[in-house]
C-alpha cells in the first residue's frame, strides 16, 4: 500500500475528531447553519468536509456505502486504513457517501424500526455549492424558520413524514457542512400538498 | 503454534513475533544496529481494542469471548517505506519499534536486521516456550499396572 | 410532601480521601506495587479479566488494587475502561487445538495421545494451609522433562471418528456482540456462549452443581480441560493479511454428556463448551455445565423446568455488573420515593381505623 492512500487522516486525531465532531453536531442541532469543518484531506473525488466527516463518524463497527463516483481504490483504501469501517452496499449500511444523484433513490436505505430508530442509515451529501437556500425548515434547533441548500424537496418532506424512523442527512461541500435530522419539517414555496405528491411519485 | 517463521509471507511472520516479544526487547535490539531512522507518523500509536473470538465446541460457529488491548501505529520512512504495527497491550513505544522494524525490513537493511532484531526474537521465543512445555512434561502422569493379585 | 435538597460534596470527597488512605493501610508495611498483583495474585488478575471482558493482566491488577481487592468493583472498573476503548476489529476464532498446554487432562480417557498433563494445579494438594508462605522465601525452580512437539488433539476428536459424539461443524456465521446490542431472546449458542463466558463465576458455578443435584440432570464428564496459550490472529485491513498481534492464555472445557437419544436426535454422546481468559478451570467446567443445559431445545430435550435450562433467566442474572449495579443502587438517596411510600401507607392504615399507630412511627 502506498503512504499517499495512508496519508490525509487527522494529524492530531483527538483534538481534530473532537473539532469536526462539535462541527456535525452543531450542524445536526441547528439545521440550516453553515459549519466550517477542517483537518482530513480525502483522496478525491471526496470534498475535505465530507473526509473529515468520515473520520469522525466512521469505524470497524460503522458499514460505509460509497455511491457512485465515490467508490474508488483509494477511496476504499483510505477509509479501510483510518476508520477501519466495513464497505456494503446501501440496504445495510450505517453511513452512505455520494452525490444526491448517486445516493437516490432513498427506499433502499435502513430507516431504523419502532423498536430501534437509530438503527438507521446517515446520507453523507456532497454537494456543489451549500450557498443557495432553496427550502424552509422548521422544527427541533430552529427559532422560527431557517433556509437551507437542499438538491431537492419531495424526498426530504416524505423522510421527515416518517419519523421516528427515517434517515439523517449531512451535507458536504468544500470544507464546510450542514445537516438535516430527520425530525425537521421542510417546506418549500413550490412544494405542494404531501398526499398529492405521494400519488405521483 | 509456529516455531518458525512463514516462509510464504515472510512480512507476516516478522510482524507477529514483533508483536509477541517482551516489552522494550524490540527497541533494545534495534538500538543495538544504531541510531533509529527519522520517519513521519502516518497514524500516531493508538490503544485500542480487539474483540477476541472463539468457536463453540472448538471447531463449530465463532463467538465472543472478550476483547484484548491493542497498540497499532504505522509511520515513513524519509525513504518512503511504510511500516506497520499492531501488538498486544498498551505499549506506545514497542509498536513504534515494531513499525520502524518493519519498515526497515523492506529496504536493503533488511538483511542486517534480520541478524540483530529477529533472529534473537525467534530464538527466545523458542526459549520461552521450551521452558514452559518442558515443565508442563513434567507433570505428565506415567500411569503402571499395579500387580492384580494373582499370585 | 417533600423538600428537594442538594448537598454532601465535602462528605463525599472526604469519604473518597478516607477511602485512599484505608485502601493503603498501615503505612508501616510496604505498599503493593501492580507487578506484584499481577504475578502473585494471578488467578484473582484473571477471573477479573475473563468476567472484565478485556484481556489485559496489568489492568486487572490495577483494578484489583484500586478496589481493594473487591473483584466486582475490579471488573467493573474493567468494564468502565473497556468502553472507552476504540475497537480496531475483531480476531481470526482462536484454535484451541494450536495450544502450547500447561495443563490437560481428560476424565474419560487414560491414554490419549499427549498425555495427561497436570499443570500447576491446586488438584491433589491436601488443602491445608502451609504456613511457610507466611514467611518469605526463594521458591525452587519446577522440575523440567523433555517435552514432546507437535500438536495436542482434541479429545472429543477421536469419539468423533466413531461417530459416538455429536460434531461441531465449522460454521462461520459473524456472531452476535452483547457488549454492542441488547442482549434479545432466543438468544443463539454465540451470544449465550459469550454471556456465560463473561458470567459471574459464584453464579455460573452454583447453576451447574444444579444441574449435577438434578434439576436438568444431564451427567456430564469432563471429557477434555486444557489451560495454555493461543496466539490471536487479526486481519489487517491495510495490509489486506492477517498477522498474529498477540497472545491469551485460555481455559477450555469440553464436557462429554450422557444422552438416550430424543425425537429428533439418535443416541450420542453431546457436548458442552466452556473457554474462558485465563487460568479459570472450575468457571470453564461450569460454563460447559450450564452451555450444555441450555442446549434442551436444540437437542430435542424436555424442558424440566430447571433454573438452569431456563436461558432468559440464566443470560439476565448472569452479569455480576448489572446485577450489582441494580441491587446497589437501592442504599443511594431514595428519599422522594419512599416520601410518596410513607403517605400511602399512613393513607392505608386511616382508612383501615389504624391511624393512632402513625403517632407512634413518627
Amino acid at each position: 500500500m502506498q503512504a499517499e492512500t495512508l496519508s490525509g487522516g487527522f494529524a492530531d486525531p483527538s483534538l481534530h475528531s473532537a473539532h469536526a465532531f462539535r462541527s456535525v453536531m452543531e450542524a445536526m442541532a441547528r439545521p440550516g447553519t453553515l459549519q466550517d469543518i477542517s483537518g482530513a484531506a480525502p483522496p478525491a473525488p471526496l470534498s475535505p468536509a465530507a473526509g473529515a466527516v468520515l473520520l469522525t463518524l466512521c469505524d470497524t463497527e460503522t458499514p460505509v456505502y460509497l455511491a457512485g463516483d465515490a467508490d474508488t481504490d483509494a477511496v476504499r483504501a483510505w477509509l479501510a486504513f483510518h476508520t477501519g469501517a466495513p464497505m456494503t452496499g446501501p440496504s445495510h449500511c450505517t453511513f452512505a457517501l455520494g452525490t444526491w444523484d448517486a445516493l437516490t433513490p432513498l427506499e433502499t436505505y435502513p430507516i431504523g424500526t419502532a423498536e430501534y430508530p437509530d438503527r438507521s442509515a446517515t446520507l453523507i451529501v456532497e454537494c456543489p455549492t451549500l450557498d443557495a437556500p432553496s427550502a424552509t425548515l422548521k422544527g427541533p434547533g430552529i427559532k422560527e424558520s431557517a433556509m437551507l441548500s437542499l438538491p431537492e424537496h419531495d424526498a426530504f418532506v416524505k423522510n421527515s413524514a416518517l419519523f421516528p424512523l427515517g434517515l439523517d442527512f449531512i451535507f458536504t461541500s468544500g470544507s464546510r457542512v450542514a445537516a438535516l435530522p430527520r425530525s425537521t419539517e421542510v417546506l418549500c414555496a413550490d412544494s405542494k400538498p404531501l398526499s398529492r405528491e405521494e400519488g405521483s411519485a | 503454534m509456529k516455531d518458525t517463521l512463514d516462509t510464504e509471507n515472510p512480512r507476516k511472520a516478522w510482524m507477529s513475533l514483533m508483536a509477541l516479544a517482551p516489552e522494550g526487547r524490540v527497541a533494545s535490539l534495534l538500538a543495538s544496529v544504531g541510531a533509529p531512522p527519522t520517519f513521519t507518523w502516518l497514524r500516531v500509536p493508538e490503544i485500542g481494542s480487539t474483540m477476541v473470538r472463539g468457536r463453540a465446541g472448538a471447531t463449530g460457529a465463532p463467538f465472543n469471548l472478550g476483547e484484548l488491548t491493542v497498540t497499532r501505529c504505522a509511520l515513513t520512512l524519509d525513504t518512503g517505506e511504510v511500516g506497520h504495527a499492531y501488538i498486544q497491550g498498551r505499549r506506545k513505544a514497542d509498536a513504534e519499534a515494531a513499525a520502524v522494524v518493519d519498515a526497515l525490513m523492506q529496504t536493503k537493511l533488511a538483511d542486517t536486521l534480520q541478524e540483530a532484531v529477529l533472529d534473537p526474537l525467534i530464538s527466545e521465543m523458542a526459549e520461552r516456550k521450551a521452558a514452559r512445555a518442558a515443565k508442563a512434561a513434567a507433570t505428565k502422569v506415567d500411569f503402571f499396572t499395579m500387580t492384580r493379585g494373582e499370585d | 410532601m417533600y423538600v428537594a435538597v442538594k448537598g454532601g460534596e465535602r462528605a463525599i470527597e472526604n469519604a473518597h480521601a478516607w477511602l485512599a488512605e484505608e485502601r493503603r493501610g498501615d503505612v508501616t508495611i510496604a505498599e503493593l506495587d501492580v507487578a506484584q498483583i499481577r504475578e502473585q495474585l494471578s488467578l484473582a488478575v484473571n477471573r477479573v479479566m475473563a468476567e472484565g471482558s478485556l484481556y489485559d493482566p496489568d489492568l486487572a491488577a490495577l483494578a484489583i488494587k484500586q478496589a481493594r481487592g473487591d473483584l466486582i468493583e475490579a471488573i467493573f472498573l474493567i468494564r468502565a475502561y473497556r468502553t472507552t476503548l476504540p475497537r480496531f476489529g475483531a480476531s481470526a476464532p482462536v484454535d484451541t487445538g494450536a495450544m502450547a498446554c500447561d495443563r490437560r487432562i481428560s476424565a474419560t480417557f487414560k491414554d490419549l495421545p499427549g498425555g495427561q498433563i497436570l499443570g500447576p494445579t491446586f488438584d491433589y494438594t491436601h488443602r491445608l494451609l502451609d504456613f511457610k508462605l507466611a514467611a518469605e522465601g526463594d521458591v525452587p525452580e519446577a522440575p523440567s522433562r523433555e517435552a514432546q512437539t507437535g500438536d495436542v488433539p482434541h479429545v472429543t476428536g477421536f469419539l468423533n471418528r466413531e461417530g459416538l459424539i455429536e460434531e461441531a461443524p465449522q460454521d462461520d456465521t459473524p456472531p452476535p456482540d452483547l457488549t454492542r446490542e441488547p442482549l434479545e431472546m432466543p438468544a443463539d449458542r454465540a451470544l449465550r456462549l459469550q454471556a456465560l463466558t463473561r458470567a459471574d463465576e459464584g453464579f455460573t458455578l452454583g447453576l451447574a452443581y444444579s444441574t449435577q443435584r438434578g434439576y436438568a440432570r444431564n451427567h456430564a464428564f469432563v471429557g477434555e480441560l486444557r489451560i495454555g496459550k493461543v496466539p490471536v490472529e487479526m486481519d489487517i485491513p491495510e495490509l489486506g493479511f492477517a498477522v498474529e498481534i498477540g497472545e491469551v492464555t485460555l481455559t477450555e472445557c469440553e464436557t462429554v454428556n450422557q444422552f438416550k437419544g430424543s425425537k429428533t436426535e439418535p443416541p450420542q454422546f453431546t457436548r458442552g463448551y466452556g473457554l474462558v481468559f485465563g487460568q479459570a478451570e472450575r468457571k470453564a467446567i461450569s460454563m460447559a455445565l450450564v452451555d450444555r443445559a441450555l442446549r434442551w431445545e436444540e437437542l430435542g430435550e424436555d424442558n424440566l423446568g430447571a433454573p438452569a435450562q431456563d436461558a432468559e433467566f440464566v443470560l439476565y442474572h448472569a452479569d455480576n455488573i448489572q446485577a450489582t449495579g441494580f441491587l446497589e443502587h437501592i442504599k443511594l438517596p431514595h428519599y422522594v420515593d419512599f416520601q410518596s411510600e410513607l403517605e400511602l401507607v399512613r393513607k392505608l392504615r386511616n382508612a383501615a381505623g389504624t391511624g393512632q399507630v402513625q403517632e407512634a412511627a413518627e
